[in-house]
């Protein structure tokens, strides 16, 4: 990974990108934005389809109440805004005006986790996978790279109901580029076999993991990893399947370690198969300033930060 | 409908809301009687609905923001014809449709999920918006609390429809005067609301929520206006018909017992006898 061929794009230009492609296959897509199209990158649909690309202003509540009386008339709204707001700001909304009524409404949520960078603690959203997975019948998606956001954007515009999806601001390496790949919602993927021990990821923490295996095998550790990019609903299955391989099971993910993909793999394993998980994510702690490199450095969510995490945890 | 006849109507919701409400024994009485004209002038003279398909689509909408006074739609949609009058009694209760705040998904005629404050309005300028986005001409109604326009929310979805011009939308508030701590002006006063909604680029209308005249001419007002969304400003007297209710905040939030249900529907049964005689 750290070969400097491989192509990086961050997965919010995917989203815009995706979105553009959407728009000429179905004009019931619409787009909102609340002042932010330029970083949530919707712009290039907003150059497509002007009338169809709906600014909001600084007002995520009512953008997301917006998009919930589209949906009742049959358009599909895409929401855009930061993770901080999306999720946080405008929670109570999403969960009674979208979830309650199951509305066919798709967040497209941006600049999650710290690779927000520079812009520190206050916008770098730690939570929004646990807020959004506690809301009945809402489908949470993470994808790891470009390819897996745009095929989670066009998955999400085919399936009825509402939608979470969470996006990066940092460019990072398109893992997927292969040709037999596809995707399906609430489906996981074996992205490398193994047999010591299990590290299930998502997001940007997937690329980042396949890093920490290639540590691992140099020092005779043979890891299991998997993409997790449907936090909800979970691939229980093959995480399952998979801990009962190796017995040990890691969970990697630029998001708390309260609630999110850990918490959803504990969720799955205790009631099925316990064995000991590792939780690597945000421990409990805000974010900071700082570029969003170091910051992943900084909070081990790096393939050394996993490597060194995983190989503790076995010892 | 004529006005006798709306208002025969009208009483007719407002004894469905006491009988829902005293049903079960919990429930919002006292904003579902001050609005109790307004709902009955939209479902029976005003909007473009059809019971027998509640699902029309180019029907006109109604969400109910101040989500609470559900008993009132619930009566009025019931003696429209949606559904059942006698499934009023099951308000609130286990397996029953009637929820205690509406909900789109188990009741027919209800257009948006709704009861959080602030919320209802936002879906509404998204359907009206919709509308405007297909060159559809339905419209869309939606009804707020004096109470509930304290929500930020609210000035966020008015600074939006009053931006894009939504002229096919009525924002209706229900100004009784009194939320659950007391009177709205001791509370945090919204006063004045028609001047916040004029500033927020709405055509405003201000009429007595109980006068089917100003009703009418109100509602005709605002069909007629094009180029900026209407925000008619209901000037109502809470708990309107029941002699005890009438502008007592207690009766925000509180069912009647049985004795008071048995005075509330005596009251009710007067204003339909002087009705029937006004007829004659």
């Amino acid at each position: 990974m750290a070969d400097s061929t491989v192509k990086k794009i961050a997965t919010r230009e995917s989203y815009g990108n995706a979105l553009v492609e959407l728009g000429a296959e179905n004009p019931d897509v619409v787009v909102l934005d609340a002042d932010l199209a330029a970083a949530t990158k919707t712009g290039v649909f907003k150059k497509a389809y002007p009338d169809r690309h709906i600014d909001c202003g600084i007002a995520e509540c009512n953008m997301v109440g917006i998009a919930a009386g589209l949906a009742t008339t049959g358009k599909i709204p895409f929401v855009s805004s930061f993770a901080m707001f999306a999720a946080g700001r405008a929670f109570e909304q999403v969960r009674n005006s979208v979830g309650y009524p199951h509305l066919n409404v798709k967040i497209g949520a941006t600049h999650a986790g710290i690779t927000v960078g520079e812009d520190g603690a206050s916008h770098q959203c730690n939570e929004d996978i646990a807020l959004m997975r506690t809301i009945p019948g809402m489908v949470v998606m993470c994808p790891a790279d470009d390819i897996e956001a745009k095929a989670a954007v066009k998955a999400a515009a085919e399936y009825v109901g509402p939608v979470y999806m969470r996006f990066g601001r940092a460019a990072c390496p398109v893992i997927n580029d292969r040709p037999d790949y596809k995707f399906e919602i609430g489906k996981g993927t074996v992205v490398r076999e193994g047999k010591d021990v299990t590290i299930v990821a998502t997001g940007i923490c997937v690329g980042n993991a396949l890093e920490a295996a290639d540590m691992l095998a140099a020092e005779g550790i043979s890891a299991e990893v998997i993409n997790i990019c449907t936090i909800k609903p979970l691939d229980e299955e093959l995480i399952i399947k998979s801990a009962k391989k190796t017995g040990k099971v890691v969970t990697a993910e630029e998001h708390s370690v309260i609630g999110g993909l850990g918490s959803a793999v504990c969720d799955a394993l205790c009631k099925a198969y316990p064995v000991p998980v590792l939780k690597i994510g945000m421990q409990d702690v805000f974010g900071e300033s700082g570029p969003a490199a170091a910051l992943v450095e900084k909070y081990k969510l790096d393939g050394k930060g996993i490597f060194e995490q995983t190989k503790d945890f076995l010892k | 409908m004529n006005n006798l006849e709306l208002k025969k109507m009208a009483n007719e919701v407002r004894k469905g809301i006491v009988t829902a409400v005293h049903s079960a024994k919990a429930g919002h009485p006292g904003g579902s009687l001050s609005a109790a004209d307004i709902y009955t002038y939209l479902y029976f003279e005003e909007m473009n609905i059809d019971p027998q398909n509640p699902k029309m689509a180019d029907r006109d909408r109604f969400v109910l923001s101040k989500g609470h006074t559900a008993p009132g739609l619930y009566s009025t949609l019931a003696h429209r014809g949606f559904f059942p009058v006698e499934d009023l009694v099951t308000l609130r209760k286990l397996g029953s449709h009637l929820q205690g705040h509406p909900c789109m998904q188990h009741t027919p005629g209800i257009d948006m999920s709704s009861g959080s404050l602030g919320q209802g309005i936002s879906s509404a300028v998204g359907m009206a918006l919709s509308a405007k986005l297909d060159g559809k001409d339905f419209r869309v109604y939606t009804l707020l609390g004096d109470g509930e326009i304290q929500e930020g929310q609210v000035w966020e979805a008015s600074m939006f429809a009053g931006h894009r011009k939504l002229d096919n939308l009525v924002v209706i508030v229900d100004n009784n005067g009194l939320q659950i701590d007391g009177p709205v002006n001791e509370v945090c006063s919204p006063y004045p609301i028609d001047k916040k909604f004029e500033a927020f680029n709405f055509h405003v209308i201000n009429i007595d929520a109980h006068d089917f005249d100003a009703i009418r001419a109100a509602f005709k007002e605002a069909r007629e206006t094009k180029g900026m969304p209407t925000a008619i400003i209901a000037h109502s007297v809470k708990g309107k018909g029941v002699s005890f209710m009438e502008n007592n905040v207690s009766w925000h939030g509180t069912a009647p017992n049985d004795e008071q249900y048995e005075v509330a529907m005596a009251d009710l049964n007067k204003i339909g006898e002087e009705l029937v005689k006004e007829e004659a």
